[in-house]
């Protein structure tokens, strides 16, 4: 066959194409269940870190009982602690329905409020009780994400955890370092009236040592307006859609 | 007729004397971008390696039957899916170091190394040699990553592969990393002293 003529061009192209497009395909399926399981893996570290079980202390712990540290030592730790979760509507109701876990939240966001199923996962550690609510909003850039802990009185924040797909290194991308998430540490979500506040990322604001923790805010990081706006956004956002719930928890108590 | 290349020089010369980053100063943004840590480096040196030594030894396998208008679309597709292909190993076995690649796996695609080579000899050398000389590219490219990693690591974190290598009394006494090494800017220049380094102990590289 003429190697030239636009015939074999045309057959060697599908040809090429066809293979190559099973073969990644194959790969996809096959290796699809590990990715999975890491990102599974990935949502139930971070959560945990919010309530101050960072991989350093899992991996004590998992050292302490001889484990190995992986994906079946989490999802133990996970089960253990986590005694809870819970897929609430928008009016603060629980929907028996959905598993809170295999919400995703990049997806859930975009939908409208009332269809929207708001997750929550409870954990209880060394008798305390300790809410975690995912958090999605929009960076500078592209998606931001995270989890925030709320203690017993569903106010003062236990522990957060940022994450980002792409805001600029060294100045937006600052907000998964230990220092920011520190200094949500201890902060009020509710003023002093018991107005929900949510927690505002601020520059120049009166505290910058942040001492003050009944202030709802929080010191900016210089250079990173945008993405300090995002990450308020993002938590007065997702936060007050719990208020509800919130309200429910407290009358009962 | 191709002409007999010997293994040795296949694997050596790209190490050295025709190195890809260091002497054709081909692939820099990427050198530049993932050198931060040692980890990520040699997992981006491997991956390197695994896409243009196969994607060499698949178009050389092919280079006869592949027709020349469409010969430039046919090796993008070959060296995409291997580098779609490594990209969805790393996600399943080595996640975290998949995470701080991010985008830089997707972008081995337009890594000029891997067409340079795809170009310049497997299109015209056997599949064996195609194959060494990809192996070769790829360690060339991987051995200035690591190097240049291993200073930014040692320099700017006090860590390798994240294990504290700095002692803690020179911290005491008023030792500081060096912040600088973890931005770009510094892995240009860390690059340009390996450059500056290398000519000096091999002066045929000079230009004249």
């Amino acid at each position: 066959m003429d190697r030239n003529s636009n015939t074999y061009t045309i057959l060697f192209a599908s040809i090429v194409v066809v293979v190559i497009g099973v073969l990644l395909s194959l790969a996809a399926m096959g290796l699809k269940p590990m990715q999975e399981q890491n990102i599974r893996q990935e949502k139930m570290t971070d959560i945990m870190y919010t309530i101050g079980l960072d991989k350093e202390n899992l991996t004590k712990k998992a050292e302490a009982e001889g484990l190995k540290f992986n994906y079946k030592t989490i999802e133990k730790y996970f089960k253990k602690y986590f005694v809870k979760q819970y897929a609430l509507k928008a009016d603060g109701s629980v929907d028996e329905n959905v598993k809170a876990f295999n919400i995703k939240m990049k997806t859930e966001v975009k939908k409208p409020v009332e269809k929207q199923r708001f997750p929550i996962f409870i954990a209880e550690q060394n008798g305390k009780k300790y809410y975690v609510i995912p958090l999605y909003g929009k960076g500078l850039w592209d998606d931001i994400w995270g989890y925030i802990a709320l203690e017993d009185d569903l106010n003062t924040v236990k522990g957060i955890k940022f994450g980002h797909k792409g805001e600029t290194p060294g100045l937006g991308a600052e907000i998964t370092k230990k220092w920011f998430e520190n200094e949500f540490k201890g902060e009020k979500i509710y003023d002093n009236n018991g107005t929900f506040k949510g927690i505002t990322v601020l520059k120049g604001n009166k505290d910058p040592k942040n001492t003050d923790k009944e202030d709802n805010e929080v010191d900016a990081i210089s250079g990173a307006t945008l993405t300090s706006n995002g990450v308020t956004n993002m938590l007065q956002e997702r936060l007050k859609h719990y208020v509800p719930f919130f309200n429910k928890i407290k009358n009962k108590k | 007729m191709a002409k007999k290349h010997k293994w040795v020089d296949l694997i050596g010369d790209p190490l050295n004397e025709n190195n890809p980053i260091t002497v054709q100063i081909l692939g820099i943004c990427s050198a530049l971008a993932i050198t931060v840590k040692l980890m990520p480096a040699i997992i981006m040196a491997l991956s390197v390696m695994v896409v243009v030594a196969f994607s060499n030894l698949i178009i050389s396998l092919m280079r006869n039957y592949i027709p020349t208008r469409i010969r430039i679309i046919i090796q993008l597709l070959v060296v995409a899916a291997l580098v779609i292909l490594v990209d969805q190993v790393l996600r399943a076995y080595q996640y975290e170091v998949s995470k701080q690649l991010s985008v830089f796996v997707g972008l081995i695609i337009t890594n000029c190394i891997v067409m340079g080579r795809l170009e310049a000899f497997a299109m015209g050398n056997k599949p064996l040699d195609s194959f060494l000389d990809g192996i070769g590219n790829g360690a060339g490219y991987g051995l200035v990553l690591i190097i240049v990693a291993f200073f930014r690591e040692l320099l700017g974190s006090g860590t390798l592969f994240d294990h504290k290598v700095i002692p803690q009394w020179l911290y005491d006494h008023g030792y500081v990393n060096n912040a600088m090494m973890l931005l770009p800017a510094m892995a240009l220049i860390t690059l340009g002293i390996y450059i500056w380094v290398q000519r000096a102990l091999y002066p045929k590289l000079t230009e004249k």
